[in-house]
């Protein structure tokens, strides 16, 4: 049985993430199969570009009930960067586009005096702990690439926080559905160390 | 906080890095991915790769390369030389590299830019601009944009270009002097700062490092967000951790 299986749906950069996880030791599968995305132990939702093209090409997959039905039967998913902002209600790019609704709040373009996109290395402010985030150092760097930001209802969902004119959940967790702002892929060793924490979750069925 | 990034630039040849100055005097010095492994060890923020490759099958070997450095380097890195169109583009995101830069092309047609950034994002078209002054004693008469290596002027203003580069979609601008590139006596200041008060999407500086000072201008007084270098760290005359380390200390934020 397949236990990582990376959504293929046409957008983004997988192949980086699947070499990521392989480097951990953890192999993850590209794949667009249905019936393997409904048996996957645990799944990575990517995601690049603009937020309302990637909703409507996970939707016209009939990826997004698939998603919304795994995730609450509680089948561990990590959203990586647009992948994140996806799981929330709805973003305000291009108009306002409706998410899965999977987390409440929304997505929003950073201040007009920010230079935009964020492209680099920020720093993550732990504000829960959490397994996923388990060895890797308060205010690590990892690698960011984006315009907009999740803005939580919830404070609850969040784990860590980063500083970009303002502050925004950079790390959030509800239950075992997560999602990460920046590019654990591109992000050396750190990176490497929080998806072989998300790999260990979701093939041992434990944090511990 | 954001950190200030440090680029290093390996110059590619028929899927080999290459040192030396551009177009003259090649050394083959070896495999772009051992290279890249070295630059990651000391801790590159991101890598950029340029194709200097004349050769018509240069796609195929690029592609190989691009693959082979995605599958061991986890950093973001560009590719940029000879892309053209959207397929280009396409196959070279695929393969694994995070973004592509744009020259040529994009200056003999601006609409590759929109419809790129379009089609993968703004985040990963970056527009390489290779700048010249005027007149070299006095940056108050500006800079001409050159394409075709910098072989070609294209009667284009620098900053006129790169305002219109921010609308068309481009996510980073790469900039560098022709005045100042290999002369090793500081970046373009005044240009760099130009640029980076027209535009507000990130403006990489290149061109003209050769001390430790040099790097620190770029991003205090040029304002630049991240500065790049090929030879200075081909030859070794300083290692990315060197130039981190003085940069830190001088109080600019770096990873």
């Amino acid at each position: 049985m397949t236990e990582i299986a990376i959504i293929d749906y046409g957008v983004g950069n997988l192949r980086s993430v699947e070499r990521a996880f392989a480097a951990t030791g953890n192999p993850a599968t590209i794949t667009d199969d249905e019936s393997i995305l409904c048996e996957a132990k645990g799944l990575v939702l990517p995601g690049v570009g603009a937020f309302a093209a990637c909703m409507k090409a996970l939707s016209a997959r009939g990826f997004d009930g698939l998603v919304r039905e795994r995730v609450m039967k509680g089948t561990p998913l990590l959203g990586i960067c647009v992948g994140m902002q996806l799981l929330f209600d709805e973003s305000a790019e291009f108009g306002d586009a409706a998410g899965l609704g999977l987390i409440r709040g929304r997505v929003r373009r950073f201040p007009r005096e920010q230079v935009v996109p964020q492209v680099g290395w920020n720093q993550i402010k732990k504000r829960n702990e959490h397994p996923l985030l388990a060895e890797v150092k308060d205010e690590a760097f990892f690698y960011f690439v984006h315009s907009y930001y999740c803005e939580v209802a919830d404070s609850t969902v969040v784990v860590g926080e980063t500083d970009y004119g303002v502050t925004y959940p950079s790390v959030i967790a509800r239950g075992d559905l997560l999602g990460v702002q920046f590019h654990p892929e591109k992000s050396q060793a750190v990176g490497l160390q929080m998806l072989s924490n998300f790999a260990h979750r979701v093939r041992f069925n434990t944090w511990n | 906080m954001l950190a200030k990034r440090v680029i290093p630039c390996l110059d590619v040849d028929r899927g080999r890095v290459v040192k030396g100055v551009r177009f003259t005097s090649l050394i083959d010095a070896g495999d772009p991915v051992a290279q890249a492994k070295i630059y990651d060890r000391q801790n590159a923020d991101e890598l950029t790769f340029l194709d200097i490759t004349a050769s018509s099958n240069k796609r195929d070997i690029m592609i190989d390369m691009v693959r082979r450095v995605a599958d061991e380097v986890f950093i973001p890195f560009t590719v940029g030389g000879g892309l053209r169109s959207v397929e280009d583009i396409r196959s070279v995101l695929r393969a694994g590299a995070d973004k592509v830069s744009l020259n040529t092309a994009a200056v003999a047609s601006p609409m590759l830019i929109a419809v790129s950034a379009e089609t993968f994002g703004s985040q990963c078209i970056v527009v390489a601009i290779d700048a010249r002054r005027r007149d070299p004693h006095d940056a108050g008469k500006g800079w001409e944009v050159f394409t075709h290596g910098g072989r070609q002027n294209a009667g284009r203003d620098v900053i006129e270009w790169a305002v219109h580069c921010e609308l068309l979609g481009a996510g980073e601008i790469l900039l560098t002097s022709m005045d100042c590139d290999g002369a090793k006596e500081g970046y373009d200041l005044e240009l760099t700062r130009a640029i980076s008060d027209a535009v507000r999407i990130p403006v990489i500086a290149s061109g003209g490092a050769g001390k430790l000072e040099h790097f620190y201008d770029a991003l205090t007084t040029g304002g630049a967000s991240a500065v790049l270098a090929a030879s200075l760290f081909h030859f070794g005359e300083f290692s990315i951790t060197q130039v981190k380390d003085y940069l830190r200390e001088r109080g600019v934020v770096v990873r």
